[in-house]
């Protein structure tokens, strides 16, 4: 057992004691730290914490052993640590693809991992699935969109040689690739558009981030510098806006805005989840148990985990200018006649001198608090408020930067507080600027905003936490990676984030590799080769082919870290153009196909199951990255924001229509149709989503408007096609499955409609109004066919 | 080939229909009994069914939980725990040695005590105080057990809530309600195992407060909205008859039956049963809120159709419908009882619109047999300070009271509790607890408890640990246990 730092099954580390302190005294079982614990009455403080208390005959042998010299046998002195043997933390190994008898099955040295394994186990793979299943594959999987029957058609003819590698190579040039491809990384960012909390305001700029992520994936962004980018952007040489922007990675944390929160609880709780994040998606490590005491399993040290939040200590927050191609013009050219205006307002109302007077009180109650119960209210709310406003405050007008400058008046004027209380004149002068400037602010076309993180020239100390509680300090730490992996070069004195950055993405770092691979197979085959791709270490399992998932490792450094090419390679194996049906033969054996004798069913994830409702009803809106949208929200939901705090405005017209990716998350209210279908909470990083299957799913489909909607859509296009009926019903299914129906199937929906139809005359529909609504009922079915939310 | 898995699904089918059928004439036991090799506690991944009705550790007292969660802190001073020596010292500042361990969200350590002005008085054969702002609830004293002495580490509202609901304060932990859930699986067949019923404005937590966490989300909660539809998507599309949804449904599950044949994919299996327990729930649901049948005297109870007791008093009523119709866990979010300011005034607002439903609900699951196997709990995330809060100087009804994580008061009725009992203690001014300690994971042990759990051994695997509702700590609060 260790906590704080002691560990207590190993001779010399019980000796050396803990972060608070020896613990055994030698010789002096008395005063010895270790039997006060154990004879504490007090919950909480007696050890061991769980379990029953320690009898007082162990107790006498205990205090005794210690009296007597505290000696521990030999073969416990130094307890050999099999932590560090561990599969994952070894380097990586450059494996022979394995010889096999089926050799013609083979298409890439994938398949022969894959077959290697099948035939040592007595079995085979399954057969190719069908052209038409592997387009819909393909497409779902590269582009996050089904196929539409135009590119069926297509695809069905073209029988040229390399036809399948052609149609790979025309969807990775796709926008919509990155798109797909964005969505995992965000569940890995744990993106959202508000803060999270009681609060949970919405972040305006928190786009930006995730329009970054879309083209840098379609942009083919090797995975180093995508790693870098995002982790220490802003501390490359000369750095670009959007490597600024990338840095919006870190800026994904929870911010507590309720009034009385502790802003530096609410920072320890942002670089806790800093470090965790980097952990879970990089090393695939849980390394979040190190907060508060040694990891149980894993060879991390307490010390460790904070000389990594070290690295993230330094980073503060920055919200920049980032704007996309066209915004500059229009803006700059407002920009003369906003600031002159604004000078004149400021100036007509004398601002500028009652901002003074309300810095001084506001700085007064902070260095002194409790003189003015009101003014220390007003403090507590600004605090929580306007990030790093005392110290704008501290350093004077002229201290500040512009944006600084701006940000503090705007809020001076939103919220003056008890400052100027009964004083009308000045509040009147307050509200008139605060209106005027508001109707100036509306004439200012302003530059998309982000969020990012710069260096914090102060270097703030960073110290353990002893048992995770920021309050009570332990030794400082500087910044420093986990020593169980090869050790990390500091360009400078001191190492940064930047080095960081680097050293996770270096060539000796064998997590890495691992972990990227592992995840972008996981997303071909609904699994990882290491099923539990955000823990990598012993309490995770153990990979399923150990050397595949190193050769795969090895592709992407040896490609330059080159992720499409790695989905090329993935995607061409035979290994993935399996079947996915069920095998009788292996459902006993392999249940959960360790073995990969077939590909999987994988119910799509949330948003894209909205984005095949609309793309299939030819209702979707197409543009790619920008700002989040709002769909229309039933009522019932905002509402349940903090003290009706939530606003959702619809968005206009063709707007609503677009990619499930886009729409806005506001955590405390997130989106229905997305949480039904699993979509994470974005609080922590998520690896993998879990895949449920729930009523509220079927009513959702069912009765929501956006599906309802895509029903119609589909309604009235079979309404105003003519032929026959088989002829219109393979065309549905072109649409909405991507293949023909079986005779039975038609002959169930022949059925239906003709039920419904007597349905809707019975009720009092007109004959022809009957036949165009039963139409609708089809296409209704169809999208609630447990295979049209399935990539088989 | 796919024919095992034909008759694996027709299995599925005949057994549901079978407890379909003997769902009414059995009570959850005898399912639980039933439907034990279902994989108790998710020993198994249920390929068919997770809520099926499960058997917790051993026979429970209670089997039905409802959660009146008064969001933002009730003043445990002014409603339950009498305190008069703060009109001794009422606008005094205290030594510092009493207040040096204090953790305070607004006011500072030195600000002023705040007297109650309630009147309280003992009730009930036990004598239980209650103050003159619950002169319905003091009726009840008999059946209820006071805990004057909760704990809890957190002392703003989110993390509050994370504490009272998953029992830690880092988020993404599965919620109490999912819990018992997950344990018990649902009784009902035509309706969720676990709902959530709101009133007033929306809660700090929101959803953070019945989430499943890192648990499956067939075990969250499933929120009974007060505005709008009660269940999300119930209703069918405008121009959707009954029949029409009928229809659809039988060619939706034909196609899947089909579909099911060529893939072997047991997850269809549990599709279609998920539309069809959608369609249950679409033809229950109405019935469940339509209180038409009820009898005038019991709206009038809980003072339905009447201000200011119309919402809580609907939601109580509701909750006694629900626990009827098998619902395990029903949790009732009421916002806002965070009285920084205007305290007396607003307090008294809330107990207006709640305490007599809350005393109805009470009275009606007793009248009914109800009340033993139904287990209330009453509270909020924490108490309040025995000193003033003041925003405004000049409005001398300004005063309020900040948020106060030690001994603040819980009451329990129901499901196997003693009542007429009050445990713990508080020191003379309400700061510290002088006898009996209880912490919110000592409370979510004795909730599991009371349903046939124990807290040790109700644990979910997530990333390689064993996790509890009561992670480290809770001890059963055996005082209270009749």
């Amino acid at each position: 057992m260790q906590m704080n730092g002691l560990r207590l099954d190993d001779g010399e580390a019980a000796l050396k004691g803990g972060h608070s302190g020896v613990s055994i005294i030698v010789g002096d079982g008395s005063r010895s730290p270790l039997i006060s614990r154990v004879t504490s009455t007090e919950k909480g403080k007696r050890m061991p914490p769980a379990g029953d208390p320690l009898t007082a005959q162990q107790i006498a042998i205990l205090k005794q052993w210690i009296d007597s010299g505290a000696k521990w046998p030999v073969a416990a002195t130094k307890a050999a640590d099999p932590r560090s043997s561990h599969w994952a933390y070894q380097p990586m190994t450059k494996p022979a693809v394995p010889a096999v008898k089926q050799s013609s099955w083979i298409r890439n040295p994938i398949d022969g991992f894959v077959l290697a394994r099948l035939e040592k186990e007595g079995t085979s793979p399954s057969g190719e699935a069908s052209p038409t299943t592997l387009l819909r594959r393909l497409k779902l999987d590269l582009l996050g969109l089904p196929p539409t029957p135009a590119e069926l058609t297509e695809w069905l003819a073209d029988t040229s040689p390399g036809a399948y590698e052609k149609w790979i190579d025309r969807f990775l040039r796709s926008p919509h690739y990155g798109e797909r491809w964005a969505r995992p990384w965000l569940d890995l960012a744990h993106y959202a558009d508000s803060d999270g909390y009681e609060k949970d305001s919405v972040r305006p700029g928190a786009w930006r981030f995730r329009h970054w992520v879309i083209n840098a994936l379609n942009n083919g962004m090797p995975f180093d510098q995508f790693t870098i980018e995002q982790l220490a952007g802003d501390l490359l040489p000369g750095p670009t806006t959007e490597q600024k922007v990338a840095t919006g990675f870190l800026r994904n944390t929870l911010t507590n805005r309720e009034a009385g929160v502790d802003r530096r609880e609410d920072r320890f709780d942002q670089l806790i989840n800093r470090v965790n994040t980097v952990g879970t998606t990089w090393l695939g490590v849980t390394i979040g148990c190190t907060q508060c005491h040694d990891h149980k399993y894993d060879p991390f040290k307490q010390k460790e985990y904070y000389s990594l939040m070290a690295f993230f200590n330094d980073a503060e927050d920055e919200d920049i200018d980032a704007p996309l191609d066209g915004e500059m013009g229009p803006y700059l050219r407002a920009l003369p006649e906003y600031r002159k205006q604004k000078a004149e307002i400021l100036e007509k109302y004398k601002i500028p001198e009652l901002q003074d007077k309300w810095e001084r009180a506001m700085l007064a109650a902070i260095d002194d608090p409790g003189k003015d119960l009101e003014v220390d209210f007003n403090v507590t709310s600004m605090k929580a408020m306007l990030d790093y406003a005392d110290r704008m405050i501290r350093r004077g007008p002229g201290g500040r930067t512009p944006k600084e400058s701006a940000r503090l008046t705007a809020y001076f004027l939103s919220s003056p507080g008890n400052a100027f209380k009964g004083d009308k004149e000045a509040l009147a002068r307050i509200k008139d600027a605060r209106e005027k400037l508001t109707e100036a602010n509306a004439k200012l076309p302003p530059p998309s905003q982000a969020q990012t993180v710069r260096s914090n020239q102060d270097n703030p100390v960073t110290n353990i936490a002893l048992r995770g509680d920021w309050k009570s300090p332990g030794v400082e730490v500087s910044p420093g990676a986990l020593g169980i992996l090869p050790p990390l070069k500091a360009a400078g004195p001191r190492a940064t984030r930047l080095d960081l950055a680097r050293w996770l993405v270096s060539k000796e770092n064998p997590l890495t590799p691992r972990v990227i691979a592992n995840r972008n197979w996981q997303e071909f085959f609904g699994r990882g080769l290491v099923r539990t791709s955000e823990d990598f270490g012993l309490t995770g399992e153990k990979p399923s082919h150990p050397e595949l998932l190193d050769w795969l490792g090895n592709q992407l450094i040896e490609n330059g870290w080159n992720i499409k090419q790695l989905h090329k390679t993935i995607v061409m194996s035979a290994t993935y153009r399996q079947a996915s049906n069920t095998r009788s033969d292996l459902t006993d054996r392999d249940p959960e196909n360790m073995l990969i004798a077939r590909q999987a069913r994988m119910r799509l994830p949330a948003e894209l199951i909205r984005d095949s409702a609309l793309a299939t009803s030819g209702i979707l809106n197409p543009a790619v990255g920008g700002k989040s949208i709002k769909p229309a929200l039933p009522k019932g939901v905002a509402e349940l924001g903090y003290g009706n705090s939530v606003k959702w405005k619809e968005s206009d017209g063709m707007e609503r229509y677009r990619r499930g990716l886009y729409v806005h998350f506001q955590r405390t209210t997130p989106y229905p149709q997305l949480m039904n279908f699993d979509e994470p909470d974005s609080n922590v990083a998520c690896s993998r989503r879990r895949t449920s299957n729930t009523p509220l799913q079927a009513l959702n489909l069912m009765n929501d408007p956006v599906f309802f909607e895509a029903a119609a859509a589909l309604g009235e296009q079979l309404t105003s096609q003519h032929g026959p009926l088989s002829d219109k019903l393979e065309s549905l299914f072109a649409q909405c499955l991507n293949r023909k129906p079986a005779a039975g199937e038609k002959a169930t929906l022949a059925n239906y409609l003709d039920r419904q139809t007597a349905i809707f005359v019975k009720e009092g529909r007109s004959a022809e109004d009957a036949q165009k609504d039963a139409w609708t009922g089809l296409a209704r079915v169809l999208l609630n066919l447990d295979e049209f939310i399935t990539r088989e | 080939m796919p024919f095992m898995h034909i008759d694996q699904y027709r299995q599925i089918q005949a057994r549901r229909q079978f407890l379909q059928s003997w769902a009414c004439g059995f009570g959850g036991l005898a399912l639980g009994g039933m439907m034990a090799s279902d994989g108790l506690l998710g020993a198994t991944a249920p390929a068919v069914n997770p809520l099926a009705p499960k058997k917790p550790h051993f026979t429970p007292k209670a089997k039905h939980v409802i959660f009146m969660f008064m969001e933002g802190g009730p003043s445990q001073m002014d409603l339950f725990d009498p305190k008069p020596a703060l009109r001794k010292y009422h606008g005094q500042s205290l030594p510092a040695s009493m207040t040096k361990d204090l953790k305070l969200a607004f006011i500072k350590p030195s600000a002023a005590v705040l007297g109650s002005p309630r009147t309280f008085k003992p009730h009930g054969k036990s004598g239980m105080q209650f103050s003159d702002y619950l002169p319905n609830l003091a009726t009840c004293a008999d059946d209820i057990c006071q805990i004057r002495s909760m704990h809890t580490e957190a002392f703003n509202h989110h993390p509050g809530q994370l504490m009272l609901f998953t029992g830690s304060i880092q988020f993404g932990r599965p919620t109490m309600g999912a819990w018992v859930t997950y344990g018990l699986g649902s009784e009902s067949q035509n309706l969720p195992g676990f709902v959530v019923l709101s009133s007033g404005v929306g809660t700090s937590g929101g959803a953070s407060n019945f989430l499943s966490g890192f648990m499956p989300s067939t075990y969250q909660g499933t929120q009974f909205r007060s505005s709008g539809e009660p269940i999300l998507y119930l209703s069918n599309p405008e121009g959707v008859s009954r029949e029409t949804q009928r229809a659809g449904l039988d060619a939706i599950k034909d196609l899947n039956e089909k579909h099911f044949t060529d893939t072997g994919d047991m997850e269809i299996a549990s599709r279609i049963a998920s539309y069809e327990l959608a369609y249950r729930m679409q033809m229950s649901a109405p019935e469940l809120l339509d209180f038409s049948k009820e009898d005038p005297k019991t709206l009038e109870m809980y003072g339905v159709g009447k201000k200011p007791t119309n919402d809580f008093g609907s939601n109580c009523l509701l909750a006694r419908r629900l626990v009827e119709r098998g619902v395990r866990y029903v949790l009732m979010m009421d916002a806002s009882w965070d009285t920084h300011t205007n305290l007396n005034k607003k307090l008294k607002e809330k107990c207006d619109a709640t305490e007599q439903p809350a005393a109805a609900l009470i009275k009606d699951l007793k009248q009914r047999g109800l009340l033993d196997e139904t287990l209330i709990v009453w509270g909020g995330e924490f108490g309040r300070t025995a000193m003033a809060e003041i925003r405004n100087l000049s409005d001398p009804d300004n005063a309020g009271r900040d948020h106060h994580p030690n001994g603040y008061t819980m009451w329990l009725a129901g499901g196997g509790i003693k009542g007429g009992t009050t445990i713990g203690a508080t020191d003379e001014m309400g700061f510290n607890i002088t006898e009996d300690k209880v912490h919110i994971h000592d409370l979510q042990a004795t909730i599991l408890n009371q349903l046939g759990f124990d807290h040790t051994k109700l644990t979910f695997r997530h990333t390689g640990r064993d996790y509890r509702l009561t992670d480290l700590g809770g001890e059963v609060v055996k005082k209270i246990l009749s």
